[in-house]
């Protein structure tokens, strides 16, 4: 125990005999680390800016985006490639920021016992996805993933399409009116391997449609999450000059 | 209580009929005389209904004292009971999540799949059980540091039972896969809502009964209270904003997307660590270890600079969590720079808090309530020296993404935090409910030892399994090529997964004694055991030596 209180310590018992003060003085101190790391962040050029190839995620891969949040697939897998070699070599190119630009919420993840999922997309067959979800363990045995059968037997169900993507476009995502307008359609039509593909390719480029669950009969929550699954880290070409120098520009990583 | 269903059920079924029987009312009379029966119907149930007061059938099975005792200590015993009940809860799902990295058939889809389950033991133990004991320890605290009563007794029970709300339907929520999936601040956008007005209330509770108060200083733990319930107000409302797509819909998107949504979500989430599970239970110890050595608190000016620099320091540290993501470089080395820094004011706690015991040392041996503060302040410098070396970008190149981390939080959540609470409530539960003592030290003493060898089993466990997939990922054979497959780094850690659910479940068995020992208590018991400190007396050597007579 300190006896006499010396000077610092009696200018403190100002603040110790008014709580108002005290609280006041606590916010101000508590907001200041905040504001200096967060603030930034919506205003710096490498933070914001967009790269070619990036586009808004179309109905049904938000839809199956949906699904990743609803399931909590972040407790087990990130979606963010860290710039080593050996990550690299085993997930592809490491990430940009704007490659999840459009990402509300980001599910670049904390743990990995599965593995990163950033460019999952196009190194596996819809099948093998299919197979591995409805059992992780027949495809891969050592596997310690959950079984997500339900998923192909449950009809997806998007309440209301287009106020998915009115709500998006109130975070900040450029869905167009005619995006919105054409929800509904789009999302049953880029599972449908029998539509009519142009008008959907021409406003949402590199879009994969086909049936992705194996029954052409049903739209089924499966079709949504592989439909995700397959465009994760397809839509920005890394390996283009453009992106080369935005790599290389964003430096110290 | 059946009675009260039975009769209420009756009338309610009544007034069912009336109304069945109003729709397919054939003429105008036979309507009115069904609109009739029904209006006298409601009366009678609402009338039934008003008399029953379940709180007070429960407070009678809990056996709380009745009438206001000098302090209003109601809610505290309510919060006790929710700390051991909900702290059961989380310890018994994270069991079970920690069983399914081991059985992955243990799965059940869809409600009981891992990615669902972990968010209910996360939230489960950090906000059901430390929140509930923060608000317990808070309204006890509060009251004997500034010698009076709660300010608005009934905004209290608000509070607490609408926290108890705010768990219920954040828990079941994920169960049901209503989640936002931003890590510790899962609940959806209504659920959020509800708990800044519980918040609000609590703020206005905890700040309305210091304004009340009779002594002229401010106790420092009720400055670590404050700092933790403005923080987690500011870090909740902002890390929460989210549009909804339909007001009669669970799913929201987050106000920010990419790269701001996680440093947001970051900075949420580590300060959810400094200022919920460290501020706060800083606050809980500087309240609670000096009373049971029966010392004054070490060093009131370490308490200030401590507690100053602890608070402006934290908020900084959030970056760490994002160490060589897409995050722009120098936001990465502040994060980094000022977790380091943060090692200090984290230890001038650690030491105020261990310093107390100077003169009551010897309690440690004899007082197995003291030894489990004093385990939990060192398992609170142990992880407060993990996590700066953590932060540390080379040292996270290797850490992060492994089960290192895992070890890391459950040092401190399970060391720290976990005892410091299982302390208070041997605290608090006899004086709260009158009684002279525990029903039993003895099986504190049991707890302290099945919860500290618990934790040996966890954090050794994720030690070797960080250590090991961290180096088998950057594992490179002669001619530059990747040695392990990802499956194969999975497959090596099976046997210590296997070593920290054994750790688990020693720390759950642990929690199984609390809860018999508090229900004993309550109940009145007293068990019938040996002292814990008893000097040995040997009544035959109790003697004078004498000659022995020769042979």
């Amino acid at each position: 125990m300190s006896t006499e209180p010396t000077q610092a310590t009696s200018r403190h018992q100002k603040l110790e005999r008014n709580i108002t003060l005290m609280a006041i003085a606590t916010l101000i101190t508590v907001s200041i680390g905040g504001i200096v790391q967060i603030a930034p962040l919506f205003y710096l050029d490498n933070t914001i800016e967009k790269v070619d190839g990036m586009r808004p995620y179309t109905p049904l891969e938000q839809a199956g985006r949906d699904i990743y949040v609803r399931e909590g697939c972040y407790t087990c897998h990130s979606q963010m490639i860290r710039p080593f070699r050996d990550e690299v070599e085993r997930y592809g190119p490491y990430s940009l920021a704007a490659e999840s630009m459009y990402d509300h919420p980001f599910q670049w993840g904390s743990k990995r016992t599965g593995p990163d999922l950033a460019r999952v997309g196009d190194r596996y067959s819809d099948e093998w996805h299919v197979q591995h979800l409805k059992d992780p363990q027949s495809v891969v045995p050592e596997s310690i993933m959950p079984q997500y059968s339900f998923l192909a037997e449950t009809d997806l169900k998007v309440a209301d399409p287009a106020g998915m993507l009115t709500a998006l476009r109130r975070v900040g995502v450029p869905y167009t009116d005619r995006d919105i307008e054409m929800a509904e359609a789009d999302l049953a039509a880029q599972a449908d391997p029998f539509s009519s593909r142009e008008d959907l390719e021409e406003r949402y480029p590199k879009t994969q449609v086909r049936d992705f669950d194996g029954d052409p009969d049903r739209l089924t929550e499966m079709d949504a999450l592989v439909a995700y699954l397959q465009m994760l880290g397809t839509l920005v070409d890394v390996k283009s000059a453009a992106a080369q120098q935005e790599l290389a520009e964003e430096t110290g990583r | 209580m059946e009675a009260v269903l039975g009769r209420a059920g009756l009338w309610f079924v009544i007034m069912f009929l009336a109304l069945a029987a109003y729709v397919g009312a054939q003429d105008a009379g036979f309507a009115a005389h069904a609109v009739l029966v029904g209006v006298i119907a409601f009366a009678f149930l609402c009338v039934t209904v008003m008399r029953y007061d379940p709180l007070a059938r429960a407070q009678s099975m809990f056996r709380m004292p009745p009438g206001p005792s000098r302090y209003d200590d109601d809610v505290v015993r309510w919060g006790v009971i929710a700390t051991v009940f909900w702290g059961m809860a989380g310890f018994l799902a994270g069991v079970a999540i920690a069983l399914q990295m081991v059985f992955p058939a243990l799965n059940i889809e869809p409600w009981l799949n891992f990615g669902r389950l972990r968010p209910l033991h996360t939230s489960a133990v950090i906000f059901a059980f430390g929140g509930n004991a923060l608000l317990a320890t808070s309204f006890y605290v509060v009251q004997r540091t500034c010698r009076t009563t709660l300010a608005f007794p009934s905004l209290a029970r608000f509070v607490f039972w609408g926290y108890q709300l705010f768990i219920v339907l954040a828990a079941s929520g994920y169960l049901l896969g209503v989640t936002q999936s931003k890590e510790y601040a899962e609940p959806e956008w209504y659920v959020d809502i509800w708990l800044t007005i519980v918040w609000v209330a609590y703020f206005v509770v905890f700040v309305g009964t210091i304004v009340r108060r009779h002594e002229p200083h401010i106790y420092v733990a009720n400055w670590f209270y404050l700092a933790f319930i403005i923080t987690i107000a500011l870090l909740h409302i902002v890390n929460n904003l989210a549009i909804p797509v339909s007001f009669l819909g669970s799913r929201s998107y987050s106000a920010f997307g990419g790269v701001q949504d996680a440093l947001t979500q970051w900075w949420y989430g580590h300060n959810a660590v400094g200022f919920f599970l460290t501020a706060g239970f800083l606050a809980m110890m500087y309240y609670f270890v000096p009373k049971q050595a029966e010392r004054p608190v070490y060093s009131y000016r370490l308490s200030i600079i401590h507690f100053w620099s602890l608070i402006f320091l934290y908020i900084w540290a959030g970056p760490h969590h994002l160490h060589y993501t897409a995050l722009p470089d120098w936001a990465q080395t502040l994060g980094m720079v000022f977790s380091i820094i943060l090692w200090m004011p984290s230890w001038g706690g650690m030491i105020n808090g261990l310093m107390t015991l100077n003169g009551a040392w010897d309690k440690v041996r004899t007082d197995p309530i003291i030894r489990m503060m004093v385990i939990s302040l060192a398992f609170y410098g142990m992880s407060t020296f993990e996590g700066p070396v953590m932060s540390i970008k080379a040292v996270n190149s290797l850490s992060h993404y492994t089960d290192w981390t895992i070890g890391h939080v459950h040092s401190g959540a399970l060391g720290w935090n976990g005892m410091i609470t299982f302390a208070c409530v041997y605290f608090l539960v006899p004086r709260l409910w009158g009684r002279e003592r525990m029903y039993s030290m003895r099986m504190i003493n049991w707890h302290f030892w099945l919860a500290t060898l618990g934790i040996v089993f966890y954090a050794a466990s994720m030690w070797v399994a960080g250590l090991t997939q961290g180096l088998m990922w950057r594992e490179y054979d002669a001619n530059g090529y990747l040695v392990n497959s990802f499956v194969d780094t999975v497959a090596a850690l099976k046997p210590m997964f296997a070593a920290r659910a054994f750790g688990g479940i020693l720390y759950l068995a642990g929690g199984v004694l609390l809860t018999y020992n508090v229900w004993m208590t309550i109940a009145g018991h007293l068990r019938d055991e040996a002292p814990m400190t008893d000097a040995k007396h040997n009544r035959a050597a109790d003697r004078p030596i004498t000659a022995a007579p020769a042979e």
